[in-house]
């Protein structure tokens, strides 16, 4: 990585918030998941081999004509209606012009002046305090193809002598979200940013429109900063800080644009319109000037025809959308009487208040559900690096091994290996069981036995229990368990070793 | 902008060619610049015809809602996708460097 | 006779009843045409490519299966050529620019599948405009090709390889593209017919796109019947066009074959005629007007006031979709790259490519486009244009509510000689001041030959427009006209045109 030098001076936070309120604008990109590309049938499917997935209209080759994906504009509308805005009665797709080499065709089919969703909200609860977000528009573009930067030291553009082009992410549908200027966030600007970002992320995953993995590059942000002086009502000059792909850098490349903002405005300096870079090392530093900025020269997509949104199709959209997640978190929290705490680890866990629900729908307790996924499971799923949704193991996989705790016939460290089985693709829970011989031992004859043996092997300790010192059993459990190779019942030991010794 | 000929400078010219990213040389300059300057004026009358209270027509026919359905279609072989390619590399359109942008 | 004569002159009907009856075989169809190509078209310059390998491979094929008793379409073993517009996978496609040179398109225009589908003999690749931009086809990065009636003029343009082509007997039939006269025009300057199909009748997939609005594919021919049977073939709704019109073609070869204006309304554009118009086009069109009156049409004068802006608005909004357009052609992917010695950066090699790869006119109507779609330029030029475009539509609206189809020359004038408006576009620009309308509203419309202007002994055309899907109106009259004036002549048109040196025909010319 080339060395870190921010060269720009930055501004104590504490003290631009005294002198400056800031304003953000936030454009988030979220690729859509459907099967097919947005204007073409080819896959849509992560990490295929370079220009696999491309055919005549995806390069741009002579000739070729788009055809909208109907599903890719059914999510938008979801995707509108979730954010209350309004959805376009008529609109049409246009042609961004500008030539670069991953545009095949040296545009963008987008929109521009007719979104199909516009005029909407959304209200962020952060911390206890409630922000509304006030939505611009959601429309709908294809993505661009990758390159890599050959010949440099370090495979970034400058230096390369020259780069590859893989057009397999070309034409995959995008959906732009685009809030109006936010202000009044005050010292809590960089954290709402990021909580918008988060509820977003979430918001995709509840409707089912988008794998939502900002990894790789699903959503993305560019965030738009300016900072007003306080007492003002004149917006600043705002920079535009481009792909900013996780929470973490969505509130530390806010931060510091404050920050460096601030330090020029307070020399008597003045901020640059520009898109800026964000570095994972927690800095911005100049891109493209806007003084030097590409005419787009936007135009109605002649190749497409327009969009026509039934009012009947909007409203069954708008019938089949899930509850709102903020809705949810408060009934299941209720329902499950989890405390702040506890439901504050769930919400850290992405995906697994969902996991947990459907745990529950399928007979576990909550209790136990979130026993499961945020502690043994979180855990696997932290080492093998993957999403908690992405373990092979289905809640009702979770609710069938806990069922068999609450019969008594698995214990805690049984129910552990069976998960161990089923994760290792070994089958279903009872599966597991049989093929591991895991279920607790209930032949009272074998049990007993056992104890006596124990007793037997032991008469220090039986004798300290038969003089009342009942607390001194562990170490006598300890050994029935061992010899039973832990397919006992621990409390059932117990109780048979008190009986023998009372 | 009807009433009086439009003019169209050599810098325009170039501005123009710049934009659409094609290399003209001093001749073609100011071979194109005032053609083009004539045939803009011969066009210009549009904004006299077109009145605010008219809408603009950008399909010839009234089409809406044209839709495919999400369904993934055979791709073409890697092979036929790099065949015309001036240059490749890795099974990749092979570009040269590009500048302006980090 | 000889048969080489009769088959070159013979139409495309004519060509598969003598095929069915056993008269002659495809491979002898279509190596008499692969003769006459070879030995005229070094003077033509009609085509590009010529596919003699798999059109007569394709010739046996048929041949056996007819033989063996299948039942085979309508156009069935007929040659045929193919603009070079249109991706034809086997064939490089260079839509007559060097920008193009040798690519070869991995896939196949639908129009082209449908030909395939049908059986058609595909000859080859005619010669155009380059990327279908001109009136001439003196814009062609491969050299102009000729009016067979007087091979120092122009065939029209942009589909001048197509329709000389037509005209020099080296097809029965050809497939052009129409974006704003380019079937029509050529047609009537070389004294063929030529129909551009309602704009979503023929599909657009496949077809190297210059302004995507207005282009449309259709059928060239020398007999109204034989159009209206390649019209029925390529035509249709196309799932991968989205301007395609997903509804039953109006039935286009029975309108051919009945060719009955008794009782048609009849409009003639007032607009379309007078001050600029060659007398001997004036003179002709006149005459078929009474003609149709004589065969029981009523004829009515019609005024289409906003037609005289058609050319302004048309020279802004093909342009910039043209600009859009041809952005792609960016040495990225496919196409010539000029520039690329390790120094130059994408963006040098982009404009060093373009402007090598792109001829004047080209370079012309991209920087127009650029101009017009330009931030600040935009509501002058281009919207003024689309609201211009809707101006049209109305009127068009309107003569339809009073008339069947509408009625004008095809061409002020017939073809003049090739260099005599090569550096003057605009006088260029005015062989498309008739043909324009029609595709600014995408309604049908059409060309037919109505005889020779008597200053210049050159084909003179009418145009026939219809309402949108009513293209089977454009085939009744074109059919009512080519009946009557046959049976004045006691000949077709084409058996008027001169003989070519070198051409196979006997010297009778055409009959
Ligand atoms: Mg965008
Ligand atoms: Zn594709």
């Amino acid at each position: 990585m080339a060395e870190v030098t921010t060269t720009a001076e930055l501004m104590d936070y504490d003290e631009a918030m005294e002198r400056f309120d800031p304003v953000l604008g936030l454009e988030v990109h979220v690729e859509l998941n459907t099967a097919s590309k947005m204007f073409c049938g080819c896959s849509t499917a992560f990490g295929a081999d370079p220009n696999t997935q491309t055919c005549p209209v995806c390069l741009g080759l002579p000739g070729s004509l788009p055809v909208v994906n109907g599903t890719a504009v059914e999510s938008a509308i979801r995707i509108g209606l979730a954010l209350n805005c309004e959805v376009a009665t008529w609109c049409r797709f246009s042609r961004k012009n500008y030539f670069y080499p991953d545009m095949p065709k040296d545009y963008q089919v987008s929109q521009y002046d007719e979104p199909i969703c516009f005029d909407g909200h959304v209200d962020l609860e952060v911390n206890g305090d409630v922000f509304r977000i006030e939505i611009e528009r959601v429309h709908m573009e294809e993505d661009a193809g990758k390159l890599v930067h050959q010949g440099g030291d370090t495979g970034r553009i400058h230096g390369a002598d020259h780069s590859l082009v893989d057009y397999n992410r070309a034409g995959v549908p995008l959906m732009e979200i685009v809030t109006k200027p936010i202000r009044g966030l005050g010292t809590r600007a960089p954290e709402v940013g990021r909580a918008y970002m988060a509820h977003l992320r979430d918001l995709m995953v509840a409707l089912g429109v988008s794998h939502a993995r900002m990894e790789q590059g699903n959503l993305r942000c560019d965030a738009n900063v300016s900072l007003m002086p306080k007492g003002s009502d004149e917006l600043g000059t705002r920079t535009e800080t481009k792909n900013v792909n996780s929470l973490r850098s969505v509130e530390g490349a806010l931060r510091f644009e404050i920050q460096r903002q601030g330090a020029l405005l307070a020399e008597g300096g003045r901020v640059v319109q520009e898109t800026r870079h964000w570095h994972e090392e927690g800095w911005t530093s100049p891109g493209r000037s806007k003084e030097t900025a590409e005419d787009y020269r936007y135009f109605p997509e002649p190749d497409l025809v327009p969009v026509a949104p039934s009012r009947e199709w909007v409203e069954q959209l708008r019938a089949s959308l899930p509850e709102p997640p903020a809705s949810k978190r408060t009934r299941l929290q209720a329902e499950y009487g989890f405390t702040d705490l506890q439901m504050r680890d769930v919400l850290g866990n992405a995906g697994s208040l969902d996991l947990i629900e459907a745990t529950v729908l399928a007979g576990s307790s909550a209790a136990a559900a979130r026993k499961w996924w945020l502690g043994e499971l979180a855990r696997r799923a932290n080492d093998a690096g993957v999403d908690l949704a992405d373990l092979t193991i289905t809640p009702q996989q979770v609710a069938a091994v806990q069922a068999l705790v609450d019969e008594g016939s698995l214990n805690d460290k049984l129910a552990r290996q069976v998960i161990e089985g089923v994760l290792a693709g070994e089958g279903e829970p009872a599966q597991v069981v049989a093929d591991r011989g895991l279920a607790v031992v209930s032949d009272e004859g074998a049990l007993s036995q056992a104890v006596d043996e124990a007793i037997a092997a032991n008469p220090d300790v039986a004798e300290r229990i038969r003089e009342g010192k009942v607390q001194a059993a562990g170490a006598l459990i300890g050994a029935v368990m061992k010899a039973m190779r832990g397919q006992a019942d621990a409390a059932r030991v117990r109780e048979l070793i008190l009986q023998k010794l009372s | 902008m009807a009433q009086s000929p439009t003019t169209l400078s050599v810098e325009e010219v170039a501005r123009l060619a710049a934009l659409a990213r094609i290399d003209l040389t001093t001749e073609e300059l100011e071979h194109f610049a005032p053609q083009l300057e004539v045939i803009l004026d011969s066009v210009a009358s549009v904004s006299e015809v077109a009145r605010a209270d008219v809408p603009p027509t950008s399909h010839a026919l009234p089409l809406t809602n044209v839709f495919r359905a999400d369904e993934v279609r055979e791709s073409l072989p890697v092979e036929a996708v790099l065949a015309n390619a001036p240059a490749s590399e890795d099974d990749r359109f092979r570009v040269p460097r590009i500048l302006g942008e980090d | 006779m000889s048969q080489a004569h009769d088959i070159l002159t013979s139409s495309a009907a004519g060509l598969v009843a003598a095929m069915e009856a056993g008269t002659w075989s495809c491979e002898q169809i279509t190596r008499t045409h692969l003769d006459q190509i070879e030995a005229l078209n070094p003077h033509v310059n009609s085509y590009l490519a010529v596919d003699a390998e798999r059109a007569l491979a394709t010739a046996r094929s048929i041949d056996a299966r007819r033989a063996g008793g299948e039942k085979l379409g309508p156009l069935a073993g007929v040659p045929i050529a193919v603009k070079d517009l249109l991706c034809y996978a086997g064939l490089p496609t260079t839509a007559g620019s060097r920008i193009l040179e040798g690519w070869m398109p991995p896939y196949d225009s639908t129009v082209v599948e449908r030909l395939v589908a049908a059986d058609l003999v595909i000859l080859g690749k005619t010669n155009l405009d380059e990327f279908a931009m001109g009136s001439s086809t003196e814009t062609s990065a491969y050299g102009t090709s000729r009016n067979p009636w007087d091979l120092d003029r122009v065939p029209g343009g942009s589909g001048g390889g197509s329709s000389s082509s037509v005209a020099a007997f080296m097809a029965p039939l050809a497939i052009g593209t129409d974006t704003g006269g380019s079937i029509r025009q050529p047609a009537s300057v070389t004294g063929t017919v030529g129909v551009k199909p309602t704009y979503g009748g023929v599909s657009r997939y496949g077809i190297i796109a210059m302004a995507s609005s207005l282009d449309q594919a259709g059928p060239c021919a020398r007999t109204v019947e034989d159009a209206a049977l390649l019209h029925e073939v390529i035509g249709g709704h196309d799932p991968r066009d989205s301007t395609s019109i997903d509804q039953p073609l109006p039935d286009v070869v029975a309108a051919a074959r009945h060719g009955d204006v008794a009782g048609m309304r009849i409009g003639v554009v007032t607009e379309l005629g007078g001050e600029g118009y060659a007398p001997g086009v004036e003179q002709r069109f006149t005459e078929a007007v009474a003609l149709l009156r004589e065969a029981g049409a009523e004829i009515v004068e019609v005024s289409c006031p906003h037609f005289v802006h058609a050319m302004a608005a048309y020279y802004l909004i093909m342009p910039a979709e043209v600009s859009s357009n041809l952005a792609r052609f960016d040495a990225m992917r496919y196409g010539l790259r000029v520039g690329d010695d390790g120094e130059n950066s994408t963006e040098d090699v982009m404009r060093a490519s373009r402007g090598a790869g792109f001829g004047a006119e080209v370079k012309r109507r991209i920087m127009l486009g650029t101009y017009a779609l330009s931030s600040g330029y935009y509501d002058a030029y281009y919207g003024s244009a689309q609201k211009v475009r809707t101006l049209i539509v109305r009127d068009f609206e309107a003569a339809f509510e009073a008339c069947d189809v509408l009625i004008s020359p095809s061409t002020p004038t017939t073809a003049f000689k090739i260099g005599e408006r090569i550096d003057d576009p605009l006088a260029m620009y005015k062989a498309d001041l008739c043909t324009i309308p029609s595709n600014l509203a995408g309604n049908a419309s059409g060309s037919f030959p109505i005889g020779l202007a008597p200053e210049d002994g050159l084909p003179v055309g009418l145009q026939v427009m219809a309402p949108p899907m009513a293209d089977d109106r454009v085939y009744r009259v074109g059919a009512a006209i080519e009946r009557f004036l046959e049976q004045q002549w006691g000949r077709s048109m084409m058996a008027m045109a001169p003989r070519l040196e070198h051409s196979l025909l006997d010297d009778q010319g055409g009959n």
